[in-house]
C-alpha cells in the first residue's frame, strides 16, 4: 500500500504540472490589464484558442471558472446572488454561478482577480444558453461581442455549406474584430504554428483516452478524464505548455499500462477493477470527490465518457490541420459533442461500449443543461436496445449543491452495480 | 348565433381538436395531398405551402391531454411542451404528417429533432437552424441555402417541385395572412374591448392548422363582426405579455388575465406568424427575398441573437410605447431557457424606464388560475392607483 502510494506521488507529476500551469495562467490574466495583454472570453465547445493566441490574446472560459467555483465550494453563494438579482431557479447554474461571481468582485477560482474582457467571442456551438450567457455578460462590460454561429449537425454531419458559413464568419467578422481589439494583424503562419501544436497535443490526449482499452484501465476516463482534458479545454491547446503537459501525462499513463496498474482515485490506486463503465453527461462538480468515490469504492472504473468530448471529438479522428487553418477550425467547432445530433451521440456511446468492452453505462443527467439532458432517457433505451446492456440513470446538477442528493445517487449506483454483478454471475 | 360567435366557435373547435380533424378533412379532399408539421417558434410556411403541403403548427396538447407516454421521455426539469408533443405522436395523432420541422428555438426542441429521427424514421425530419448573423452577406447567404435545401426536400416529399411562381404565390398568400393578423392586433391594441385576447388567440391557433385561405375567410368575417357587435368598454389596465412564444399558456390563463382587469394589448403568443415585420417582396428571386426579409426584418425575440448591445434594455420600453401599454407581464413556461434567461435583461430595462412589471411561470397544462388572477388583479389595481412611476 505504502509502495503504491509512493508510486502514485511519483507518477502524478502531470497533476502538479497542470496545477502550476493553471495558476500561472490566472496570474497572467490578473496582470493582463497592466501588461496590455488583451483578454477574450469564449466558451469551451467551439473555442478558437489557437486563433486567439495567434493575436497575442489570452482566453477566459466562463464554464471552467464556474466548474472550478463549484469544486471549491463557492458556487452556492454565487448562484444565490444571481437568483436574488432576478435570475430564475430553472436555468443553467453555470450562468448563475458566473454572474454571481461577477457580482461578487469577479475573483477567479484561484483567488486572483479576473480581468474584464476586451472581446466577447460568442462561439455558438452546441448550446443555446451560450447565446443568452454572453448577452447577459455584455450588459456588464463595455466591449465588443462577436457572434460565431456554428450550425448544428442535425443530419449527423457538417454540411459543406455549413463549413463555409463558419469559415466566412471567421474571415469576415472574427479576424477583423481580433485585429481591432489587439492592434495586431492576422498572422496565418503563427496560426499554423499553434494549430500544429494543437494537433500534437490531440495525439497525446487520444493516446491517453484510448489507454482505457487496457485491463486494468490505467485511467478513469470520466473523473480522471476531466482533469486530463482540463488544459486542452481551457487555455492551453496549441501551446508549448500544452504539449509538454500531455507528453508528461501520456508517459505516466503508459508507465501504468506497462506496470499493469489502474488509475489513482480519491482512495488511492484502483487496480482491482470489477466494473468497466461508460458515462454520458457532465459530472456534478460540487460533490465531485464524493461522487467519484461512489464508483471507486465499488471498484468501478469509467473507461470512456462523452463529457470529455464537449471540447472536441479527437478520438474519432479529428485533428487540427495547419494546412487548412480556417477550414480546420470550422471542422473542429462543428464536431464538438453537444453539436452532434442524438443519433450520433447514441452511435458514440454504442461504439464506446463495444470498443472499450464495457460492462455497463450510466447517464448522469444534470438539471442545468438541456443541451445534454433533453433526450437522454431515449438515449438510454436506444443504447440498451442496441447493446443488450442495461443502463443506469441518475440526476444531479453541475454546480448547484441543492441538486446533489448523495444518498439517492449512491443507492442507485450500488443497485445498478449489483445488478451488473448478478448478470455477470448468471452468464 | 351571431357571425362573431360562429367564427369563435369554429376556432374553439379547431383548438380543442387534438385529432386535427380539419387537417384530415383537407388531406382527404384530394388524393396525394400532404402536410408538414412544425414546432414553435418560426418556420417558413411559404416554402411548405409552395410545395403543395399544408403547414401545421404543432403546439402540444395543452391542458386537454393526459401525458402517459410522453413523461417517459423527459426528466421533471424539462418543460412540458415536448412531452405532450411526443404524447400526441406516440398516440398516432400525428401520423398524417409527411414531414416535421424543428426550428432552432432552444436545445429541447433541437434535441427532439434527433429523437424524432429515431422514433419516426419514415418521416422527413429537418432541424431548421435559423440565422443569427443579421447581415445578408453571411446570415442571409446561410439562410438562403437552408431555405433552398428545404424547398428541394419538401418538393421530393410532397411529389410537387415548387416553381418560382408557386413560391411567389405562397408568399403572396402569407402576406395576406400576416396583414390580417396585424390588422386584428391593431384593432385589439386600439380598442381591446372589441377584440378580447381569448378570441384573438383562438383565431391565431386556428391559423396554425387550417389552410391559409380558410383563415383569411374566417378572420375577415370576425373583423367585420367585431365592429357590428362591439363589446362593453371596461376600466382595465393595458398590459403586454412577454415570454409565451413557445409553450403556450392554457386558454384559461389568458381569460384569467383579462378578467382580472388587464387588457392584453400586445403579446408574443404564436409569434412565428408575424415574426417578419415587413412584406416579403415578390419581384426577384423569391427564396432570396424570404431569406433577406428574415435577416432584415425579423422581430426581436428571445430565440434570436440580439446584435444591438442596447437592444435588450430598450425592447420593453419600445413595445410598451408601441402598444400604449401601462405595464408588462412576464409570463414564461417553467424551464423555458429562452424566456427565463432573457427575463432579467428585459425586466431591468423595463424597470429602468419606470414600467411596472410582474412575472410568473406557467405550464401548458396549468389547471389552477387563482394565483394568476390575484397577481394580475393586484397588478392592474396598482397600475390604476399609482401608475408606472
Amino acid at each position: 500500500m505504502a509502495a503504491e502510494k509512493a508510486s502514485w506521488v511519483h507518477k502524478d507529476r502531470s497533476m502538479e504540472l497542470q496545477k502550476k500551469m493553471i495558476a500561472r495562467h490566472f496570474e497572467r490574466l490578473e496582470r493582463a490589464p497592466r501588461c496590455g495583454e488583451p483578454v477574450v472570453y469564449t466558451f469551451v465547445p467551439g473555442n478558437l484558442t489557437e486563433l486567439i493566441r495567434s493575436f497575442g490574446a489570452l482566453p477566459v472560459l466562463p464554464e471552467i471558472n464556474a466548474l472550478q467555483s463549484g469544486m471549491r465550494g463557492k458556487s452556492k453563494d454565487y448562484i444565490a446572488a444571481a437568483e436574488r438579482a432576478g435570475h430564475s431557479e430553472d436555468v443553467c447554474t453555470y450562468v448563475k454561478c458566473d454572474i454571481g461571481m461577477l457580482k461578487s468582485g469577479n475573483i477567479g477560482p484561484t483567488g486572483t482577480k479576473l480581468p474584464d474582457p476586451d472581446l466577447l467571442l460568442l462561439s455558438y456551438t452546441g448550446c443555446y444558453t451560450f447565446m443568452k450567457w454572453f448577452e447577459l455578460l455584455r450588459e456588464e462590460y463595455n466591449c465588443p461581442t462577436v457572434f460565431l454561429q456554428v450550425p448544428y449537425q442535425g443530419d449527423g454531419r457538417l454540411a459543406p455549406e455549413h463549413r463555409e458559413y463558419i469559415t466566412d464568419q471567421i474571415r469576415k467578422d472574427l479576424i477583423p474584430a481580433l485585429e481591432q481589439v489587439t492592434g495586431r494583424s492576422y498572422d496565418e503562419d503563427l496560426l499554423r504554428h499553434h494549430l500544429g501544436l494543437a494537433a500534437e497535443t490531440e495525439d497525446h490526449l487520444v493516446a491517453v483516452l484510448e489507454s482505457a482499452k487496457n485491463r486494468p484501465s490505467p485511467i478513469d476516463a470520466y473523473f480522471g478524464g476531466v482533469y486530463y482534458v482540463g488544459p486542452i479545454f481551457s487555455a492551453f491547446r496549441g501551446t508549448e505548455e500544452g504539449v509538454e503537459y500531455y507528453k508528461e501525462l501520456r508517459s505516466e499513463v503508459e508507465a501504468r499500462v506497462a506496470a499493469g496498474l489502474g488509475p489513482i482515485t480519491p482512495d488511492g490506486p484502483l487496480n482491482d477493477q470489477r466494473f468497466r463503465l461508460v458515462v454520458e453527461g457532465p459530472p456534478n462538480w460540487t460533490s465531485f470527490r464524493e461522487f467519484w468515490r461512489m464508483f471507486s469504492e465499488e471498484h468501478a472504473v469509467v473507461v470512456a465518457s462523452t463529457y470529455t468530448k464537449v471540447g472536441g471529438t479527437y478520438d474519432f479522428g479529428f485533428r487540427h490541420d495547419p494546412d487548412d487553418p480556417l477550414g480546420t477550425m470550422a471542422d473542429y467547432c462543428g464536431g464538438c459533442y453537444t453539436n452532434l445530433n442524438l443519433p450520433s451521440r447514441i452511435d458514440m456511446l454504442v461504439t464506446y461500449i463495444r470498443d472499450y468492452e464495457a460492462d455497463g453505462f450510466l447517464i448522469n443527467s444534470v438539471k442545468s443543461c438541456n443541451s445534454f439532458s433533453a433526450g437522454q432517457l431515449m438515449m438510454l433505451r436506444e443504447v440498451e436496445k442496441r447493446t443488450g446492456i442495461p443502463g443506469a440513470f441518475i440526476e444531479s446538477d453541475l454546480v448547484d449543491p441543492r441538486y446533489f442528493s448523495a444518498a439517492n445517487i449512491k443507492n442507485r449506483i450500488e443497485s445498478y452495480l449489483q445488478m451488473l454483478a448478478a448478470r455477470a454471475g448468471a452468464a | 348565433m351571431s357571425a362573431r360567435s360562429d367564427v369563435v366557435d369554429w376556432a374553439l373547435e379547431c383548438y380543442h381538436d387534438l385529432d386535427f380533424g380539419v387537417v384530415h378533412g383537407w388531406l382527404e379532399e384530394e388524393s396525394g395531398r400532404t402536410a408538414a408539421g412544425y414546432l414553435p417558434v418560426y418556420a417558413p410556411r411559404e416554402i411548405i405551402h409552395a410545395c403543395g403541403m399544408l403547414p401545421v403548427g404543432i403546439y402540444g396538447g395543452g391542458d386537454q391531454l393526459e401525458i402517459i407516454r410522453g413523461d417517459a421521455f423527459y426528466q421533471s426539469y424539462i418543460c412540458h411542451l415536448p412531452r405532450s408533443v411526443v404524447e400526441l405522436a406516440q398516440s398516432g395523432r400525428l401520423d398524417f404528417l409527411s414531414a416535421m420541422l424543428f426550428p432552432s428555438t432552444c436545445d429541447v426542441i433541437r434535441n427532439l429533432s434527433g429523437m424524432w429521427q429515431l422514433l419516426f424514421p419514415e418521416q422527413y425530419v429537418r432541424y431548421l437552424d435559423l440565422p443569427h448573423q443579421r447581415n445578408t452577406e453571411l446570415g442571409g447567404a446561410f439562410w438562403e441555402r437552408e431555405l433552398r435545401t428545404l424547398l428541394k426536400d419538401l418538393g421530393e416529399v410532397s411529389g410537387r417541385t415548387a416553381t418560382e411562381e408557386d413560391l411567389k404565390r405562397s408568399i403572396g398568400v402569407y402576406r395576406e395572412v400576416r396583414h390580417l393578423i396585424l390588422e386584428l392586433y391593431r384593432v385589439r391594441r386600439e380598442e381591446p374591448w372589441l377584440v378580447p385576447t381569448e378570441e384573438l388567440y383562438l383565431l391565431m391557433r386556428a391559423a396554425e392548422v387550417v389552410p391559409p385561405e380558410t383563415f383569411l375567410e374566417q378572420g375577415r368575417a370576425y373583423l367585420e363582426a367585431v365592429h357590428a357587435e362591439p363589446g362593453r368598454r371596461r376600466d382595465n389596465s393595458r398590459v403586454v405579455i412577454v415570454g409565451a412564444f413557445c409553450e403556450q399558456p392554457p386558454l384559461g390563463l389568458i381569460k384569467t388575465i383579462e378578467r382580472a382587469g388587464c387588457y392584453i394589448v400586445d403579446d408574443d403568443f404564436l409569434v412565428g406568424n408575424r415574426l417578419l415585420e415587413q412584406d416579403v417582396p415578390t419581384d426577384g428571386d423569391p427564396v432570396r427575398a424570404l431569406a433577406d426579409t428574415f435577416i432584415r426584418h425579423a422581430s426581436k425575440t428571445s430565440i434570436l441573437y440580439e446584435p444591438d448591445p442596447a437592444g435588450k434594455r430598450h425592447l420593453m420600453a419600445e413595445r410598451v410605447a408601441a402598444a400604449g401599454a401601462d405595464g408588462v407581464i412576464f409570463a414564461a413556461p417553467s424551464f423555458c431557457d429562452p424566456a427565463l434567461l432573457d427575463r432579467p435583461m428585459l425586466r431591468a430595462g423595463a424597470e429602468a424606464e419606470g414600467i411596472p412589471c410582474i412575472a410568473f411561470k406557467y405550464s401548458e397544462n396549468s389547471g389552477q388560475f387563482q394565483q394568476f388572477r390575484e397577481q394580475a388583479g393586484t397588478f392592474s389595481d396598482a397600475i390604476k392607483l399609482w401608475g408606472g412611476t
